[in-house]
């Protein structure tokens, strides 16, 4: 009986390990499906965006021509020798992101040593959520404050830098300047957090054998953590370029909307303003235009993600060997 | 005390197990009373629609119209009454732009496309009919501390093209103007450059994507002059008059104030060819009763 018993029991703990190693692999090959689907979904959807991007915005290319796409200045698209020369935009898109960053990052950084390094702790504890809360505000909102406040003290300044020019044209206030100004807060959030996690990633050995050296904090800051952190601002920096070049609808709003030179007081159309409002009306070339105007907008994305990657973090790599 | 251990672990299983089963069941149960929900929902909505349909000459289905944001105001009111007289239809308007609404009525993905210009010798050559519905009015606008209110013709052009560029010219304060438009596409802007004959002539200080933002870009700037559809202007600007006629419904059905377009309801083939429910549609759009709500949203009826 006892002998029997002890059997039994052995078996059965025999089947439930084997049928608890059975469940085992069926929930890991299920989880793995599972991971597996939905990277393959993200993957798919970079795929399918590159593949629409392509095959959309290249039929104007022939249609127009490259050169005269990419470096004709006017853009008429409806009249009745429609010109579609995006060189102008081009440019106000570059050059009104890399002011943007001139003014956004310096401040961002900054501010990312202040919360991480310099500020008390309770400082800190009140201005964090303060940077999060920019990172959550709708960019139409920035528009709108862009409009309100923005243009109304431009105005002021065109009106006094201006004054009798013959040859200036006045916008009102809606022009480069201010579209910039917008876009380097709104890439502050994204610099901030990110240099901030950067910052305090640093380990702590390198600050204090700053320290025991007999460097100041701010000597600290500046020679050793800061290049210490280098990799994870320069992530900030090209997402904050992304961030910059990509937003399209607070600046419609504050930029004037003019196809002209990217001169700060000049009214000025964007790569995305351009898209975003033209596509409710355009039809024919006009249309296909714009989706090139996308092609030439995601192009730019890749070719500055790659390349800041590249540059930026490869010299920092190689100063690290 | 093994036994007892293993009972109490398979207990323990069978516990989680009954756990998951029963969040299961309450899961299943919930998405079948919502499912339930919005059946019955529909069901409801679909046998009301048929019923109160019959009464009114039966008329049932839906009617999309795509097109002209300008003309927005004035399709929803139509639409807001058409569905008010026949229960059982839905009318389910959309505004995307002229050019898009036209493009799909010959796509065949609407049943009217609305454009708030002409439409184009190319666009009729696809055998699409240009139905016009009423005529709008545009309007000039200026920010509410101008002291200039009428202008002529030609100052308007000369403003538009860049040769006047401060209101001191126009017998005003020494204030530069800053000529606000629409972005290329726009109905608006295509309309007004053709009534001034100064098509790709014109020189834009601000190039705005919608009557909306023109209108409060002009509230909101000293010096400022943009066009909107009559109808859209409120009192946050001054409705400028031209050669001395003001811009009013009277004005524009008397002919004398020159800032006029046609509002288009675009059918694929003749009104005589469409379904039953289109020829509703534009027996009453053309009838007294649409006419009327086009006359009340300030534009000029058509006989």
């Amino acid at each position: 009986m006892r002998v029997c018993s002890q059997w039994t029991e052995k078996g059965f703990i025999m089947k439930s390990i084997q049928c608890a190693h059975k469940k085992k692999a069926l929930v890991e090959m299920s989880a793995q499906i599972i991971f597996t689907a939905c990277a393959s979904f993200a993957i798919l959807a970079v795929v399918s965006i590159t593949l629409y991007m392509i095959l959309s915005g290249t039929p104007a290319i022939f249609e127009v021509g490259l050169p005269e796409i990419l470096f004709n200045t006017r853009w008429s698209p409806t009249s009745q020798d429609p010109q579609y020369g995006i060189l102008w935009v081009i440019l106000t898109s570059v050059v009104g992101t890399f002011l943007a960053i001139l003014i956004g990052v310096p401040i961002g950084i900054l501010t990312a040593v202040f919360l991480a390094e310099v500020a008390p702790r309770k400082l800190a504890a009140a201005v964090k959520p303060a940077v999060e809360l920019l990172a959550g505000i709708p960019s139409v909102i920035y528009g709108l404050l862009g409009i309100y406040l923005l243009n109304p003290l431009m105005y002021r300044l065109e009106q006094i830098i201006f004054k009798g020019s013959a040859t200036h044209q006045f916008v009102g206030g809606a022009n480069l300047l201010s579209a910039v100004l917008v876009l380097a807060v709104m890439i502050l959030p994204t610099v901030i957090n990110i240099s901030e996690t950067a910052i305090r990633a640093v380990p702590v050995h390198i600050k204090s054998a700053s320290l025991a050296l007999g460097a100041s904090h701010m000597q600290t800051i500046f020679k050793s953590i800061l290049p210490a952190a280098r990799s994870g601002i320069v992530t900030a920096i090209v997402l904050g370029v992304g961030r910059a070049i990509g937003e399209a609808m607070a600046i419609t709003l504050v930029s004037g909307g003019s196809v002209n030179i990217p001169l700060p007081f000049h009214s000025v159309k964007f790569l995305t303003t351009a898209v975003v409002s033209e596509m409710g009306y355009a039809e024919g070339t006009h249309r296909r235009v714009l989706f090139t105007i996308g092609l030439v907008l995601f192009v730019f994305i890749m070719l500055i993600n790659v390349i800041l990657n590249r540059i930026l973090k490869g010299s920092g790599e190689k100063r690290g060997e | 005390m093994k036994q007892k251990d293993v009972k109490r672990m398979a207990g323990r299983r069978e516990g989680r197990r009954g756990g998951r089963k029963q969040l299961l069941a309450i899961t299943a149960a919930l998405i079948m009373v919502i499912g339930c929900l919005a059946a019955c929902g529909n069901a409801g909505n679909g046998e009301g629609g048929n019923g109160s349909g019959k009464e009114s000459g039966g008329l049932t289905g839906s009617l999309s119209l795509v097109g002209s944001t300008s003309m927005q105001n004035l399709v929803d009111a139509l639409s807001e009454a058409f569905m008010e007289e026949h229960e059982g239809v839905t009318v389910t308007p959309q505004y995307v732009g002229s050019s898009a609404g036209i493009e799909a009525v010959s796509k065949g993905t609407a049943d009217i496309g609305n454009s708030s210009r002409n439409l184009k010798d190319s666009e009729k050559e696809s055998g699409i009919v240009e139905n016009i519905v009423a005529i709008d009015g545009i309007a000039v606008c200026l920010d509410p501390a101008n002291t200039v209110t009428d202008l002529t013709k030609q100052q308007l052009t000369d403003i538009y093209t860049g040769k006047i560029t401060n209101w001191s010219e126009l017998g005003g304060s020494d204030m530069p103007i800053i000529v606000i438009g629409r972005e290329a596409g726009s109905g608006t802007r295509s309309a007004f450059e053709e009534l001034l004959g100064i098509e790709d002539a014109c020189v834009y200080a601000n190039e705005l994507d919608n009557t909306g933002a023109v209108i409060a870009r002009v509230a909101a700037t000293p010096g400022s002059i943009g066009y909107a559809s009559l109808d859209a202007i409120d009192e946050s600007v001054i409705s400028a008059s031209l050669e001395g006629v003001a811009a009013t419904a009277e004005n524009i059905k008397a002919g004398t104030y020159f800032l006029s377009r046609p509002f288009v309801m675009a059918t694929k083939g003749e009104i005589s060819e469409q379904s039953e429910l289109v020829r509703a549609w534009f027996d009453f759009v053309l009838g007294e009763e649409g006419q009327k709500i086009a006359a009340n949203a300030g534009l000029l009826t058509v006989d």
